[in-house]
């Protein structure tokens, strides 16, 4: 699915660089359900953001599939986050201008799909987050876990093969991170991999495998999986 | 009451006339940029209902920047309409101040010496005749020429004039044929005189209006005699002239007539012509001219600016040509600066837009809109919004000038802009517009969106 090979990212403050990422190497396989964990500095989410085709990094290499992300264009980084990923982010990121079915349906409309058949395939995933009902309802009327799973619908829209969720659960109370995880893990039976950044262990045990990070470098990926052994390895 | 209606709907129908002219005019650029092979944006982008949404959306949501951003562009755009319509209304004030005389003519006044020449003294008195007539014809250049010949010597003195039991005291001008060509009169009845008048010295007169009001009364004058200074007359014709009365209580004969009846022998006063389309340089060199051929016969140095007193409409014309066109470019600076400052802050208000959006255009970055949807939602929205206000602002401005039109101002002629003017004005609006959201659309599409997810 995701590789990353001896991938380097230094931030320039000034003068000096920041080594952020150091020789970070990584492999996710189609279907994986992965956390990515680490205190805060440790580079989880400048790894997240390479992952997600944000931000560039300074050397290494990025699969995601056959293709070599590196250097691209804006506009070609835009098309593959659109067709290849979702992103779920910890305060939501909806627009508060939009209704819930609007905001589903955002990421369609750049791939120029027509309104009726946008609208309608947003109604099918609000359906499946259970949120059919609030199809008119702006986020500003929705509670916090009504509005993730408006986002995770509005992630999964596009089809994408990857899931890039960003603390998810970080603005929402233990239980309805709980039925946020659930919904992840169905997402993630249904094939598509999910990559949650947390520094959540409660989180990071539902998932398949956790990858820690520290000052910049991963650190025991090997034996991550053995600390989750609630979770089966998916059979792709 | 029906009036009022139908004005509204002028300016209703005027102001979609103008929307489509709009529409028309960012069709032809997009193409335009097509061909050069720019793609600005999609056919399907301009139609497209969501497009319009979301421009429609985000102006509904910051009522306050959309009614600031109106408001300076409209008044903008109404300051360039209204003064630019009321230059054209002085031109055309000037323009009618000047129809009473030819604007291309040339008038050559006989007067005194002031430089001793050829061994004459100073203070001699020129008097030109109908040879020097006969000569200035032929100079090339000029295309309408007459002269005229003051009868008793006088330049402006009345000459008693009777019909009946009537009589007053009426302009008599002794000229040629072509002296016509150098007013702005119009026949309304009759003939002006002719060729054969002069070679005839017939005893023929044409009378203005009014003369043949006070002097028939309503009856039809032509055919009939007048006795003028106690010579009989025949009119043959009736005149009017737009610059009215002043103009219009005057008398024509032949000149040959004149000098016949009034012991005139050959003389001539004035020397008047018209020189075509000739440019004010063009004019001095066919005036240099004549004023040489009569400097040569008369024996005046052709230096002498008094021995014959030249006035010319053509360099007058020009000069006042000139102060209406720098009047014309003042207002167009003056305009066009308020136009500026109003589209600087449509791009400041865009910009803070733009700012308070950030995250939003982050998200949508995110989701996978390309830097170019982004500048393209920037500048729709610019464009739209400038193009509204000016729209605004024009039908403001033509609304104000049609009010000025009707006070009955002399210096005021007519004011308005025409069609190419008010083109012009929405093509110079789509740019301003596309320009106003030009550099907030390009910081839009800088956004980097993760650091616009981070902004919690």
């Amino acid at each position: 699915m995701l590789r990353l090979d001896k991938v380097n990212k230094y931030y320039r403050v000034g003068t000096h660089s920041l080594h952020v990422l150091r020789d970070v190497e990584l492999e996710v396989a189609d279907g994986e359900f992965v956390a990515i964990m680490g205190a805060s500095g440790s580079g989880k989410s400048t790894l997240l953001n390479i992952l997600g085709i944000l931000d560039d990094y300074d050397s290494g290499e990025y699969w995601l599939g056959d293709t070599l992300i590196r250097s691209l264009s804006e506009a070609k980084a835009a098309n593959y986050r659109n067709r290849f990923i979702g992103f779920v982010f910890q305060s939501f990121n909806l627009l508060p201008f939009k209704t819930a079915l609007e905001n589903v349906a955002l990421p369609l409309y750049y791939q120029g799909v027509t309104r009726r058949k946008r609208n309608q395939i947003a109604t099918q995933y609000l359906e499946r987050v259970g949120l059919r009902d609030w199809a008119e309802h702006l986020p500003s009327e929705m509670s916090g876990g009504q509005k993730q799973r408006v986002a995770i619908a509005r992630s999964l829209i596009g089809k994408p093969r990857l899931i890039l969720a960003d603390e998810p659960t970080g603005a929402l109370d233990s239980e309805t991170s709980k039925q946020i995880m659930d919904l992840l893990s169905e997402i993630h039976r249904t094939g598509i991999t999910v990559l949650v950044v947390t520094h959540d262990p409660e989180v990071a045990i539902r998932t398949q495998r956790t990858i820690r990070l520290r000052d910049g470098k991963v650190v025991g990926a090997h034996e991550a999986s053995l600390s989750n052994p609630g979770m089966p390895v998916a059979v792709p | 009451m029906l009036v009022p209606a139908l004005k509204l709907l002028a300016v209703i129908v005027g102001l979609a006339f103008a929307l489509g002219l709009l529409g028309v005019v960012v069709f032809l650029a997009v193409a335009l940029a097509r061909m050069l092979g720019i793609t600005i944006l999609q056919w399907r982008d301009l139609i497209s209902i969501d497009r319009w949404t979301e421009v429609f959306m985000t102006i509904g949501r910051n009522k306050l920047r959309t009614a600031l951003t109106t408001i300076s562009v409209a008044w903008g755009i109404f300051v360039l309409v209204f003064l630019l319509g009321l230059g054209r209304g002085l031109d055309n004030g000037m323009r009618k101040s000047f129809a009473r005389d030819a604007t291309n003519g040339v008038w050559v006044n006989a007067n005194k010496t002031s430089v001793a020449h050829g061994g004459y003294d100073v203070g001699r008195k020129i008097m030109f005749e109908n040879r020097d007539y006969d000569r200035a014809k032929r100079v090339a250049g000029i295309e309408h020429i007459s002269g005229q010949h003051f009868i008793g010597g006088s330049r402006w003195g009345g000459l008693v004039t009777k019909r009946g039991g009537k009589a007053n005291t009426f302009n008599v001008n002794a000229v040629h044929p072509e002296a016509f060509r150098l007013g702005a009169h119009e026949m309304v009845a009759g003939r002006f005189l002719s060729e054969a008048d002069i070679i005839g010295r017939r005893k023929a007169v044409v009378i203005g209006r009014p003369v043949a009001q006070f002097l028939f009364d309503g009856d039809s004058p032509i055919g009939e005699w007048i006795v003028t200074a106690g010579v009989p007359f025949q009119v043959v014709g009736v005149f009017s002239d737009p610059a009215g009365n002043e103009e219009e209580r005057q008398m024509y004969i032949p000149v040959t007539t004149a000098q016949l009846a009034f012991n005139g022998a050959n003389k001539l006063g004035v020397l008047q012509f018209t020189v075509g389309n000739a440019g004010p340089d063009e004019a001095q060199a066919i005036i240099d001219t004549v004023v040489g051929q009569l400097a040569e016969r008369h024996q005046f140095s052709p230096e002498d600016r008094q021995a014959i007193r030249v006035h010319n409409n053509v360099e007058q014309f020009a000069r006042f040509q000139k102060l209406f066109w720098m009047i014309s470019a003042f207002v167009l600076v003056i305009g066009l600066g308020t136009l500026a400052a109003g589209v600087v802050g449509v791009s400041n208000i865009m910009m803070i837009a733009v700012k308070e959006r950030t995250k939003e255009i982050g998200v949508r970055k995110a989701l996978g809109a390309t830097p170019r949807s982004i500048v393209f939602m920037i500048i729709q929205e610019s464009v739209f919004l400038t193009g509204i206000a000016g729209l605004l602002g024009l039908s403001a401005g033509v609304g104000c000038l049609e009010l000025v039109g009707r006070l009955d101002n002399e210096f005021i002629l007519h004011p308005g802009i025409d069609l190419a003017t008010g083109l012009a004005a929405t093509v110079f609006l789509v740019i301003a517009g596309a320009l106003a959201g030009y550099f907030p659309a390009r910081a839009a599409a800088k956004v980097n969106p993760i650091h616009a997810l981070r902004d919690q």
